[in-house]
Formats: structure tokens, sequence, C-alpha cells
């Protein structure tokens, strides 16, 4: 006789050897260890709620606090290792396996423990893929989680931070694992129910509120006039050109400057309305003054941003909020709206090669991706027609019924310390030669780049019809790099004179016009005032 | 640090009334130019102190494409740099030989 | 309105003064550099960081200078501190008021001990000019602020115009958390700092004539009859402030103590509503 439940017998086994450690779902803080320990199998997947912002921090330092005799040989299925608890479970012998998407800060130490074989690499994933592979061969056996607030029953309420924790929650409550939640607090009723208190088994009050990071922080104060320039030239030369309404902005300074030129020169060529209404994005507090200058229609958002939180109660009309009045995020979500709802992903990056893929890998560092791969990638599946989308299409002579996604890297020919942007091999070969990866971690693929924009001009790849003028027009926008310097200066003027390069003249921007004056806000300040005194920004970025 | 000269051909002379100009600030990652008139048989002359080493090449080139673009002669032009890329120094030598002359290029 | 913040130290002498009044001394084209940071391997800047000269404001000469706080953080060494008081002692000879617009971390570090005599003797011509009754205004609206021994000199001068975004001080804030301890001053809450060290608690303590960031409103402030100079009263009205505030945590403890209603809104408000808030109110 096949036996069909297992999986069940098996939770069972677990919720039996944590009887009496909780009094209905409730668990102590002191108890936590003792939990995890009878609740977590040797060899158990386990995924420890990791977001780009908030931490599911206390429960990960008790899961690096447990005796490897107890608890060892686990697979950590995590979207981000931020703190530096994520990795001290596998120095400790807690866990020996990891698959995740995004270690930025934690990439140099996550390098040395690959390198001295502590831990073994799974895959550097997407978000969307790891979140595909919860609900197919990765779902997690144990999920630690984070919210705001939880009730008695385990409701619990996220806040704006809902980030991944419905999906990991969904895959592991639905596949008979067991969900443990840290929370701030413990309240009476919780304001929404952001996930149903039956597909959580266990809630601790967290002895302090978890950790937070404002990632997507940018002090106008310190965006450059070539930045501005470059913002310039993306309204004029791609957003306006194509008509482009429904997009992504990567995080950075560039796009910061694109956000805070919409109210000023956008406006003054007459784009409201017509460009950048609606958007998968965080709530950049940059955008705040094009809000306010109603360009925006809507925006979904992956997670929150600290000291947003009254801004977005007081805009409900822009962003997606709870009846409570609170945001409600979804990276999942916001990811998937991301990649096939939107015509545009605009983003930074670090180092360019002569195919166009682009990397944020560097040596040493084992950084992962995040969520630009998945919104910089044409969406093939796609179905639904828009005039940006067919445009794009009909410019790379797709045939007219098929169109492509614009996806646009942006970046000065030289970074600070003038290390080159562009190169002829990516260090991320490199990288994966050493950790001995699969592939080497290319953030968006070179036949998915549409456009490189740099201060020396636009570069249209959709216009190219052959590899080698493919190279020259990335060659004729790199500058006085070595990969700019030796391009074949006839060629790169004939694709010039098609359109295909174009320099700021040839969109009618003048250099000197873009200063910092342009800007709809200078400083942090003038965010806060734009708000209305409804934003308000962690210390670390105040002058006042 | 690493001083660095170049010569240019120059164009039309500027006129060797017009006062020195001092354009831009020596703050990181940036550059200040100073452009006075100088008799030069209608050459230009580029003095760089930089704090950044190795990147002689890439100034010449930056030079060149800058005074291809304005044609003008007799000027002295020197530079104290504290790391600019390429694109703020292209822009601003811009700035500098346009507050000089008191027009564009 | 052009901002003040913004703005480099040149770029304010032209917003300030009559236009074309600007007459420099000791020029870019003349190349008096610092003798020391070439040793050192380090960039000089072609005027040492700071612009001094002539000029009128409203047709009345008046003597000038402006620190650059890009460059070293307005940082005095050798040269510029030379500049400085050169300016300072020409304005004695002349009996001309001189405007200072200053934004410095203090004495540079490279040259530290030419920087140290340098603000000695910019303090030494200031008290001068106050016992003759020639004005020196500061103005200061600049990222760095005014610290150190500027801040000293500073405080020596007849008036001070600030905006809400510069601040004044003696020690920085990283100084003082890094000798005292985090406990007594920590330098990353920057709302601390600027409540503490910025334009609006110096103007509820009566120190600076608080204007909004904006060069125009920095020239309206310029006021030029000279303030009578008591040392004894200075001493006692300190010594007054530090019997009744010394004991403050925290610049919000003083507001709330002076009666200024909701103190914890002030940071936020504009210029105007500030000085509404706080009216009848200082320290």
């Amino acid at each position: 006789m096949k036996e069909w439940n297992r999986l069940g017998q098996n939770r069972a086994a677990r919720m039996d050897r944590a009887a009496g450690l909780a009094r209905g779902k409730l668990v102590a803080p002191g108890d936590i260890g003792a939990l995890l320990t009878r609740v977590i199998e040797p060899g158990d997947r386990v995924c420890i709620e990791g977001n780009n912002q908030k931490q599911a921090d206390f429960l990960a330092k008790a899961l690096a606090a447990l005796d490897p005799a107890d608890v060892h040989g686990l697979h950590i299925v995590q979207s981000v290792l931020a703190l530096p608890s994520h990795l001290d479970v596998f120095e400790k012998g807690v866990a020996s396996k990891l698959d995740f998407s995004f270690s930025g800060p934690q990439a140099a130490r996550l390098a040395r423990l690959l390198s001295s074989g502590q831990l073994k690499i799974g895959a550097i994933h997407t978000y969307l893929e790891l979140f595909g592979r919860y609900f197919t061969d990765l779902t997690p056996r144990v999920s630690l989680v984070c919210a705001a607030a939880a009730d008695r029953n385990g409701n619990l309420y996220t806040g704006g931070n809902t980030e991944d924790t419905p999906v990991i929650v969904e895959a592991t409550a639905f596949r008979r694992g067991i969900v443990i939640a840290q929370v701030n607090e413990i309240v009476d009723a919780v304001p929404r129910v952001d996930i149903p208190g039956d597909w959580v088994d266990f809630v601790v009050q967290s002895p302090k509120p978890h950790y937070i990071e404002p990632l997507f922080t940018r002090d106008p104060a310190q965006i450059s006039e070539i930045q501005v320039l470059m913002a310039m030239m993306a309204i004029k030369g791609i957003y306006a050109e194509y008509g482009v309404r429904r997009l992504n902005h990567g995080i950075g300074f560039d796009t910061a400057a694109i956000e805070l030129l919409l109210p000023t020169y956008a406006e003054s060529l007459g784009l409201r309305g017509k460009i950048a209404t609606h958007w998968a994005l965080n709530p950049h507090p940059a955008l705040i003054p094009a809000i306010e200058a109603g360009f925006v229609e809507s925006v979904h958002s992956f997670g929150s941003e600290l000291g947003m939180e009254d801004y977005i109660r007081a805009r409900p009309d822009v962003f997606f909020t709870g009846p409570d009045g609170s945001m409600r995020s979804n990276r999942a979500l916001s990811q998937t709206a991301g990649l096939y709802a939107c015509d545009m992903f605009i983003g930074s990056t670090l180092q360019i090669d002569l195919q166009g893929n682009s990397s944020t890998a560097t040596l040493g560092r084992i950084a992962g991706f995040g969520g630009a791969p998945n919104m910089g990638s044409d969406a093939r599946g796609r179905r639904h027609g828009t005039e940006p989308w067919l445009r794009a299409g009909r410019e790379a002579g797709q045939d007219g019924f098929r169109g492509r996604k614009l996806v646009v890297q942006m970046v000065e020919t030289f970074r600070e310390h003038m290390a080159p942007a562009f190169v002829d091999r990516l260090d991320a070969w490199e990288l994966a030669d050493q950790a001995g990866l699969d592939l080497p971690p290319v953030m968006i693929y070179g036949d998915d780049v549409t456009h490189i924009l740099t201060e020396e001009g636009i570069a249209n790849l959709l216009l190219c019809r052959t590899p080698e003028e493919r190279e020259q027009a990335i060659r004729g926008v790199a500058g006085y790099t070595p990969v700019g310097l030796a391009r074949d200066k006839r060629a790169v003027e004939n694709l010039r004179d098609r359109g295909v390069i174009r320099r700021p003249a040839d969109i009618g921007i003048d250099p000197k016009l873009a200063t910092r004056d342009l800007l709809a806000a200078k400083s942090m300040k003038d965010l806060v005032r734009a708000s209305g005194g409804l934003y308000d920004p962690p210390a670390k970025f105040r002058s006042w | 640090m690493e001083r660095l000269e170049y010569e240019f051909d120059g164009g039309a002379p500027v006129a060797p009334r017009n006062r020195p100009t001092l354009t831009g600030v020596l703050g990181s990652g940036n550059l200040e130019v100073l452009v006075e008139p100088a008799d030069l048989g209608g050459r230009v002359r580029v003095e760089v102190q930089t704090a950044a080493v190795g990147f002689g090449a890439i100034w010449q080139a930056v030079l060149a494409d800058v005074f291809a673009r304005w044609q003008v002669g007799d000027i002295r032009v020197s530079i104290n740099d504290a790391g600019a890329t390429p694109a703020v120094v292209a822009l601003r030598l811009d700035q500098a030989l346009s507050d000089h002359t008191g027009g564009g290029a | 309105m052009t901002s003040w913040l913004e703005a480099t130290a040149r770029e304010r002498i032209a917003g300030l003064l009559d236009p074309g009044s600007f007459t420099e001394f000791v020029p870019p084209e003349a190349r008096i550099t610092s003798p020391h940071l070439a040793q050192l391997n380090q960039p000089a800047a072609f005027d040492d960081g700071v612009a001094v000269g002539r000029g009128t404001l409203e047709g009345a000469p008046m003597l000038i200078a402006a620190q650059e706080g890009a460059f070293m953080g307005g940082a005095v060494g050798e040269v510029h501190g030379a500049k400085i008081t050169g300016l300072l002692e020409r304005a004695l000879d002349e009996r001309a008021p001189v405007l200072l617009l200053l934004e410095s971390g203090g004495v540079r570090l490279h040259e530290a001990n030419a920087g140290l005599i340098a603000v000695s003797e910019i303090m030494r011509a200031i008290l001068a000019l106050r016992g003759a009754g020639v004005p020196v205004i500061v103005l200061n609206g600049g990222r760095v602020g005014v610290f150190g021994g500027m801040g000293i000199a500073t405080c020596l001068c007849d008036r001070l115009i600030m905006s809400e975004d510069a601040r004044l001080g003696l020690s920085g804030p990283e100084v003082i958390e890094t000798t005292m301890g985090v406990e007594e001053f920590d330098a990353a809450d920057r709302a601390l700092v600027w409540r503490v060290t910025g334009g609006k608690n110096r103007a509820i303590f009566g120190e600076a004539v608080l204007v909004p960031d904006d060069i125009a409103a920095f020239r309206a402030a310029i006021r030029l009859d000279p303030v009578p100079l008591d040392v004894e009263a200075e001493h006692a009205l300190l010594g007054a402030r530090l019997d009744r505030f010394g004991a403050a945590e925290d610049a919000l403890d003083i507001w709330a103590d002076l009666g200024i209603e909701t103190p914890a809104r002030l940071p936020l408000l504009d210029t105007d509503d500030f000085l509404s808030a706080i009216e009848g109110k200082l320290a």
C-alpha cells in the first residue's frame, strides 16, 4: 500500500516534538533555539526571510546559534543574504548548501566561504526563478519569516514591506512545511491580514524590531551634472521618442536624476501624461516631485522604503494600499509586472562588453542579481501590443507582429577612479572560473539590451543589422575608454548618419545647459518639502 | 601626482586683452581650469597637474577633441585635476572656454 | 532665487556684490599655491581655496573673502590663511567693512602648524578691527559649515548671517564622538547634529540672523553698523546660558524650555514660519 501523506506525517512528528514550547502559536523569545532544534531536521531545506529591506534578523541569529551536532547539512533557499548571520550558519556548520538571488552586502565573505569549501552553491537565481523553484523542486521544509505584527491566532500584518513573505509562506504552508514568524509586536487585532493565521505555525516576538535597510533612498545633493545630462538624453531621446508609459527604474543616482527631471525638463517638453505614468518601482523618495506634479498615475512596489509610510498613506490613488491605509508590496507580483507588463527597463551597470552584455560582478565578490535581470529582459512570451513595444519590434526588423521590450543600460563611460565601464571582457567570466560557477554572472544579456546611453550618446542596438555594426555602435558611445578609442571612426560616423548613434546635439541637447538647477529637488529637505512634510527620511540622510 | 603638457595647433587667436578666467573647483572628482591669453604664435598650450597617474593618452585624446571643436589660439590653459572623468573634463573645458571667450563654440 | 549652498565661493561673491565690481587680490593667475601640498603629492588649487578682493555692495566699498568648501573642506593652510589675514589688515588700514563668506572644517591637517598660526593671526586681525569699529560680517551657508578655528573666528565678528543648511561649531561632530564617546554625541544622527549646530539653533540663541538659502537673502541681511565689543558682557551671557541649559541633552530640551510650541516641528519649518514660531522665545 503506497503511503500518500508522508509529508503530513513528518510534519505531525515535528509538531509533536515542539509540543509544550508554545502557548497556542506564541513562543517565548528565550525558547526559540529549542523550537528550531525540534522542528528542523538535518538536511532540511530552510528559507530565512531575507529581503532587500526587511530581515528576519532574530530568527537568522537563532538559527546560526544552533548546535551543529543537532542541526546540520541544511540547504538554505533564500532570496537575499544581507546580514552576517546569513553566512554564520555556513561557517558554523549548521548549513552547507545555498540557493539565492542577491548577496550584495555579504558578497566578499560569501566568495571566501565558497573557496574554503564551507558552502556549495546550487545556483544564483533571479528572484522569479528562485520563487518559481519554491514551487517546484526547492520548496522549503521550514521557513523563518518576518512581519510587523501578529495576533494570537497567527494572522500576520507585514506593513508596507510585505516583500517576499506571501511567496515563502504559500510555498511552505501548502506543502506541509512549518512556518515560524518573528514579529515586532503581538496585538489583539492586526490592522489587516497579510498572511492568514492558519498558514502560520509559530509566532515569536523579537526583542528588537526587525532590521530594515533604506536601500532606495538617493540624496539629490549627490547627483552630478553629467547625470543630469544623461537624464535629459534619456527623457528626450528614449522616453519621449517611444512614448514609454509603463516602466521600471533600476536603483541608483542615474535613474534618480531622471525621476527628478520629470517635473522640470520633461514638463517643459510637454510630456506630462505622455511618459512614465505607470510604474513597477519601490517607492523611491526621488519620485515624490513627479508624483506631486501629476506625472504618475500608479506605482506598484516590490517592497516599501523607510520614511515613505505617511506619504504613501496620503496618496492612495497612486500606491497600492490596504483598507488600513498602509502599503501592500509584493516582490513576486511586482517582478511579474516588471517582466511582462512594462515596456521599458532602464538601469545602471558597472561593465559592458562588446556584445552589450552587462554585469555588476567584480572579482572576489559573489553578489548575485536581484530583480534587474527579470525586468531587464525581453519577455518573449508577451502577447499584448503597445506602441513602444511594437515600435521597438519594428526597429529590430521583427516582421511587425512581435514587439520588443526596451532594455536600456545607462552608464558614464568611466566610473570613479577612472575605471572604464566598457571592457573587452567582463570580470564576470573570471569570477565564474574562480568560483566554479556554471555561468558567468551576467546581469543583462547583450541580446536583451536595446539601448546603451552614455554621456557620449545613445546607441540604438535595435537598428544594428550585423554583429560588426553592433560592436561599432557600442564603441561609438564608449568615449575615451580603450574600447571607445579603438572604434572605426568612419563606421561610427556612418552609424550616426543612420541614427543608430545619436549624440546630445543630434537630440537637440546642449550639454552646457545640463546643470543641477534642472533637478526638481536638490536636497533631501527639498524632497520632504515636496511631500508636504509627509516624507520622513532616516536620520542618516538628514541635514536639518 | 603627474604633470602633463600638450600643445595644439590653434585656430583664431583669442583677444589678448581677455582677462584670465578660472572655471570649476578642485574638489574630489573635479577640476579647475585657468585660461590666460598668451603669445604662442597662434597655438594652444595646456598644462595638467593631476592626482590620477597614468592617463596621459586619455588626456591627449580629450583635449584634442575639445580644441578641434573650439578653434581658438594664443591661449594658455592650466588645469588642476582631482580625478575627474573625461566627461567632466570635457564639460568643464567647454565651460572654461565659453567663460573666457564670452561665447559658445 | 539662487542657492548659496549650491554655489561655489566665486559664484557667491559674484551674486553678492554689485555686478562687475569685484577686483581680486592675489588672483589665480598669480599661482600663489600651497608649498606643502605638492610635497605631500596632493593637488594644490590656484587660489589655495580662498578668493579675496574688493568690490562694492549697493555702491559702498567693501573687502571680501570667500572660502571654497569643495577644496579640502575649506580648510585653512598657510597661503589660504595669509590671504584672509592680509585682507583683514588692509581693512584696518582702509577702514573698509569686511564680508567673510566662510565655509571651513578648520585648520588644514596637511599643514597644521602653519594653519594654526594663520588662524590665530586671523583672530587677532578681527579683534583689531572690532577695536577700531570696522565691521566684520560672516556669511555661513555652505555644506561644510564653519568649524574649528574658523568657528572661533566667526564668534569674534560683529555679525553672523546663516542659513538653516549651515552649521557652526568648534569641534566637528565626528571629533566629539571620537574623543567623548557616542553617548556624548552621535555624529551619525544627522538630525541631532543639525539641531545642535545648525543655523536654526544658532538663531534661537541670538548668535545668527537666519535667512533662506538664497544669495539675495544673504545680501539683504547685511548690516554694516559696527557692534560694540564688550567681552565682559559676552562672558556673563555665556555663563548664564551654561547655568540655564548646561544639563540639556539635546537642543529640543532647550527649545521646549524656552516655551516654543511643539519644538520637534522646528527643523522642517521654512525660514519665515520658523522665525514666527520662535518670535519672542529667544534664549
